[in-house]
């Protein structure tokens, strides 16, 4: 049986229009935009990490930060002590590290003399510090969202996080929402 | 662009980025490119070997033309022009 070719454009016409309903579907899911995850708390992690977002801040990609659970160490500050603690968060504030530049290396830490060797090697050879990493990505727009529920965890408190002008507090879910529009996700 | 040609291009803006390593010269690329007008070229001078490859891919990216890298004593020049 023959059909009418008229009725078979209208059907071409609708499975077109199908399919461009899901090419745009497809090309609106993917942004030009970078999550990381980022849960270690060693110095080498925190600075490859930083060194990639800045990257693709560069390329003018958009970049989430998700810091969670030990990677929280290194959005301390430096002097700031939180208020009305119990006696566990208080023992996780003590044997914790206290900011960024406190962080130990995940291989020959050297109880304090690896991080201190890195340092050095990375002013000589011009690497940027790890202080001028946060303060370009605050520049470039670079957004770092904090895990409220491992933050609770370890008791720190919101006045213990360092000034960032794009730090936010969020749960799993924002960042999996945000890692599903990304073209790019990463775990460190 | 041949050597020859490079040394002999305008340059509008001239960015040294040779005391910072990766990804430091092309943070200031991003930064310089903001001040010169479409069409310019500007040179970017590092020591990083990086940098000669990433500044392609940065160009490709942003639409900006790379016109080519010359290497100097100790470090390179990398040409662009901007979109």
């Amino acid at each position: 049986m023959q059909q009418e070719p008229e009725s078979l454009m209208i059907k071409l016409q609708e499975q077109i229009d199908a399919l461009q309903a899901k090419v745009s579907t497809l090309e609106n899911s993917r942004k030009d935009q970078l999550s990381i995850a980022i849960v270690s708390g060693d110095l080498d992690k925190i600075m490859a990490a930083m060194i990639i977002s800045l990257a693709a801040a560069t390329m003018d990609t958009k970049v989430k930060l998700f810091f969670s659970f030990w990677a929280l160490s290194a959005l301390r500050s430096k002097n700031v002590r939180g208020k009305g603690k119990n006696f566990i968060s208080r023992m996780f504030g003590v044997m914790l590290p206290r900011g960024k530049n406190r962080l130990k290396l995940s291989k020959m830490n050297m109880a304090g003399a690896g991080p201190l060797m890195i340092k050095h090697l990375m002013k000589k050879q011009g690497v940027l510090c790890i202080d001028q990493m946060f303060k370009d990505a605050g520049e470039l727009g670079i957004e770092i969202v904090v895990c409220e529920m491992s933050m609770n965890l370890m008791g720190f408190k919101k006045e213990e996080m360092m000034d960032y002008p794009h730090l936010s507090y969020a749960g799993a879910v924002t960042f999996v929402c945000d890692a599903n529009e990304s073209s790019m996700q990463l775990f460190i | 662009m041949t050597t020859e040609e490079l040394k002999n291009v305008v340059v509008a803006k001239s960015v040294d980025a040779r005391g910072t390593a990766c990804p430091g010269p092309l943070l200031e690329a991003k930064k310089a490119i903001g001040t010169i007008k479409a069409g310019d070229v500007m040179e970017i001078l590092s020591a990083d070997e990086g940098t000669k490859s990433d500044i392609p891919k940065w160009c490709g990216k942003q639409g900006h033309e790379y016109l080519g890298a010359v290497e100097e004593n100790g470090y390179f020049k990398v040409y662009m022009k901007k979109k």
